[in-house]
């Protein structure tokens, strides 16, 4: 693998959440594909699929014990791509954070483009929004 | 009171060495979204980058070649960052096409930028995908540009790019 298509696996890895959450558990120490399938709603197939992945962009290696193969974090590989993919998310991740409050504002409120109905006194409970438990 | 909502993930994928792509669902239908990226007046509310950054410029000319320009303001320090483009293509509510160069920060040329918005049970998905120049530029467009700019030296970018 190129150095350029190391960092494009390592970019792809970083894009799911459930590899970024293990990389967070991993983060704390090693452990098996038992032991991190636990917290998560997957199976163990799937939890080594997103190792392999994990481990292809370099981000993880994994323990020559045939039993176990315990997995660890590669602290070097994830500090040079996390430092550029972390920032860009989280500079996007605020950013549309604040537009999801604007677009509930707009709809809240629509703007003078009909006239409104007399009955909405308030906009306390516009008709857009949904119940969701 | 707070709506009960999950935060819809930021998608960021890398497809070759010289694109970034962002792919983020709002609960909105499109025309509204569409307006949210093109009117000063609303981007001003949300486009603001990091925590403690606003966008006093955001003048918006919004026609095939016409240009726009923002300039953000880091409010503690005053420190500056501007962006110029031009639009290249604009297709109400469906698709905007610009380039961007940042001020401080355009190594090869401008990236490219296309937009779009696609709806669906009056949800929108948006999908941001940025060209750039080289990898080089790109690399240093996510690190630097998106970025609060500044903050991050050229010496600790060369490492990380030698290391790579």
């Amino acid at each position: 693998m190129t150095p350029s298509q190391r960092l494009d696996a390592t970019f792809v890895a970083l894009a799911d959440p459930t590899r970024r959450a293990i990389l967070a558990r991993l983060a704390t120490g090693e452990a098996s594909v038992m032991e991190l399938a636990e917290p998560f709603a997957i199976s163990q197939p799937a939890v080594s699929k997103h190792l392999k992945m994990l481990e292809r962009a370099g981000l993880i290696s994994r323990g020559r014990d045939a039993q176990r193969r315990p997995c660890k974090i590669e602290g070097e590989a994830f500090a040079e791509a996390s430092d550029w993919l972390e920032r860009f998310r989280d500079i996007w991740e605020a950013n549309f954070d604040r537009l999801d409050s604007l677009l509930a504002e707009l709809q809240a409120k629509p703007r003078t483009m009909k006239p409104a109905k007399p009955k909405s006194a308030k906009s306390t409970g516009p008709k857009s929004r949904k119940r969701k438990e | 009171m707070t709506m009960m909502k999950a935060k819809a993930p930021v998608e960021v994928t890398t497809p070759s060495d010289r694109e970034v792509v962002v792919v983020r669902k709002f609960n909105a239908p499109k025309a509204l979204v569409f307006d949210a990226f093109v009117k000063p007046e609303l981007i001003k509310r949300w486009l603001l980058g990091p925590d403690g950054w606003s966008l006093p410029v955001c003048t918006i000319d919004l026609r095939v070649g016409g240009k726009f320009r923002y300039v953000w303001r880091e409010d503690a320090t005053g420190t500056e960052m501007g962006l110029s483009g031009e639009y290249r293509a604009i297709e109400p509510p469906d698709r905007i096409v610009h380039t961007e160069t940042f001020d401080d920060y355009s190594p090869e040329g401008e990236a490219v930028i296309t937009t779009l918005f696609r709806e669906k049970d009056g949800k929108t998905v948006v999908e941001m995908s940025m060209l750039f120049p080289s990898k080089t530029a790109r690399d240093g467009g996510i690190a630097n540009g998106m970025t609060d700019g500044m903050a991050i030296s050229y010496d600790r970018l060369d490492e990380v790019l030698l290391a790579i």
